[in-house]
């Protein structure tokens, strides 16, 4: 039985988070932390608020009228909620990776250097060292190298993938947020992107929403389920799937519902 | 099988109606084309590009007219385009879901399809009528004002064809709202706001009613803004009107010129959207 280990820094720590569409309630009083340079994994059958979680915590939400969050997300020990919060620091901060690929109608180059340019004034070369690292670490590097200059879009569906995890990465974020990173992916291209993961969790804290049981125990080290808008179950990763205290988790990891 | 050879009837019958009225349409806007056609090439040479409008019974071009088109409608459309472009872009993304941009959509459809001869009298009334004489300023607003609610149209369509996930994903790297319009936004954007551009400049082209109340027209070569300006539409106008026979020819070639243009800026328009990327 491995239980939590109550000494690991929590990176962000959630608590009694509501979230609402409109008049629609879509989280109920959710608490859980994200221990640092760990992979939490949120599953769930749809509709379960898994993806709204992740967009509050780089308070995605606020681009929409009519969507709001009440309670608490502490980063670092501050709460983003906070009316005064700068958002664009915040996702500076927060990177998010999302269920579809997003290059932008740029060259690939200038994908990665976009997002640096904006929060740092550095020379020619030292750009291209960065495009080069964070294409390194997204494992795109090899398939790119000589041909930067091509548009984003020229790139396959996995590619793209991992050109936005790369342009992600390249800002040197905290905390990296998958939004179902590879639902559109083949199965090749997913496990480059689990690696991916596996290597990235040294440098970041990694939420990842995920609809593959499978992935989630291959890629978390604590795993929340959700269900209605509730937490049912947060815990690691490991016993979550073997011995689960919940019965609705246990239902939802054998297939038997959802 | 009865019921299906009833069906099959009917549509072959359908079909045909649809075919008929297609020629039907068609076959006077290729009897309109072949008649400008050939009377325009006629009375095109290489006079109507060098001389200015003659008078009656003398050789001459089409020179003041051609300039004075070019200044105008370049001028309303420097002047018309970066309005509609902001106007569209806020009811785009800023102001996507206020009751402004509800307002402005309503406002901006009526005065698309409003008769240009309103907005001719409206610049009147503003302009000519207050500074005392017509002037190509006039024409140039005039025509600015026509520009407007077509440019804002395609901006915003084409704005809001932007998938929401790439203003997501600009967004979620940190980028300020201005950015992830500016670099991202209309990028992808691109060649439908040119598009818009475009088409606006060729509906713009051809306007002879806003131009008779503001610019009016003008024998001589003139660029002086201050004063009446020719035009191309406005001296078709004078000039088919009249029973003057090689006014008239001017009046075809004059024609055929707009024509072509409009026809080589809707190519163009055509072709920058049909190169656009896929999603």
């Amino acid at each position: 039985m491995t239980a939590i280990d109550t000494n690991l820094p929590q990176k962000v720590s959630v608590r009694g988070l509501n979230f609402f569409y409109g008049e629609v309630q879509a989280l109920k009083n959710v608490s859980l932390p994200l221990f640092a340079k760990r992979v939490t994994s949120f599953i769930g059958p749809s509709g379960c608020g898994k993806s709204t979680l992740l967009r509050v915590l780089n308070r995605m939400y606020d681009l929409y009228p009519n969507q709001r969050a009440e309670g608490e997300v502490m980063l670092d020990g501050e709460n983003i909620l906070r009316p005064g919060q700068d958002l664009n620091l915040l996702r500076a901060r927060v990177g998010m990776v999302f269920q579809r690929p997003t290059p932008f109608p740029m060259s690939i180059y200038d994908n990665i250097a976009f997002g640096v340019r904006l929060y740092e004034r550095i020379g020619k070369s030292e750009l291209d060292d960065r495009v080069e690292a964070a294409l390194e670490s997204a494992a795109l590097w090899p398939e790119v190298k000589d041909n930067l200059k091509a548009s984003g879009l020229s790139l396959s569906g996995g590619q793209q993938q991992r050109l936005c995890i790369a342009r992600t990465v390249a800002i040197q974020p905290e905390i990296i947020l998958l939004d179902e990173p590879c639902s559109a992916l083949d199965p090749i291209s997913t496990a480059k992107i689990e690696e991916l993961i596996d290597e990235l969790k040294e440098n970041y804290t990694i939420a990842i929403v995920t609809h593959n049981m499978q992935q989630a125990a291959r890629v978390s080290d604590y795993t929340a389920f959700m269900y209605i808008g509730e937490l049912v179950e947060f815990g690691v990763t490991a016993q979550m799937f073997t011995s689960p205290t919940n019965k609705q988790t246990q239902n939802y990891i054998t297939g038997r519902f959802g | 099988m009865a019921l299906y050879d009833k069906r099959r009837r009917a549509n072959a019958m359908y079909l045909g109606l649809c075919y008929a009225s297609t020629l039907f349409g068609l076959s006077w806007l290729v009897i309109i084309l072949l008649e400008l056609l050939m009377q325009g090439f006629g009375a095109l040479s290489l006079s109507i590009f060098t001389q200015t409008t003659p008078p009656p019974g003398s050789t001459g071009g089409l020179l003041n007219a051609i300039v004075g088109s070019l200044i105008i409608t370049a001028l309303g459309v420097a002047v018309g385009a970066p309005l509609g472009l902001l106007a569209g872009t806020y009811m785009a993304e800023y102001g996507r879901f206020t009751k402004l941009t509800f307002v402005v959509r309503f406002i901006n459809d009526i005065l698309l399809s409003a008769p240009s001869i309103i907005v001719g009298l409206f610049i009147y009334e503003v302009m000519v009528a207050r500074v005392g004489h017509f002037s190509g300023y006039a024409g140039t607003f005039a025509l600015a004002v026509i520009v407007v609610p077509v440019v804002v149209r395609t901006t915003e369509d084409m704005l809001r064809l932007v998938p929401d996930p790439l203003r997501e994903a600009a967004s979620a790297l940190g980028l300020p709202r201005s950015h992830v319009i500016g670099k991202v936004a209309y990028r992808a954007a691109r060649t439908g706001l040119i598009t818009g551009v475009l088409l606006a400049i060729a509906r713009v082209s051809g306007e002879t009613a806003p131009l008779l109340f503001t610019a009016l027209n003008n024998q001589f070569f003139s660029t002086d803004l201050n004063a009446p300006m020719a035009s191309l539409p406005a001296i078709i106008f004078q000039f088919a009107l009249s029973p003057y026979k090689d006014w008239q020819r001017l009046a075809w070639a004059g024609a055929l010129i707009i024509t072509l243009a409009v026809l080589a800026l809707s190519v163009m328009a055509r072709a920058l959207g049909a190169q656009r990327t896929p999603k």
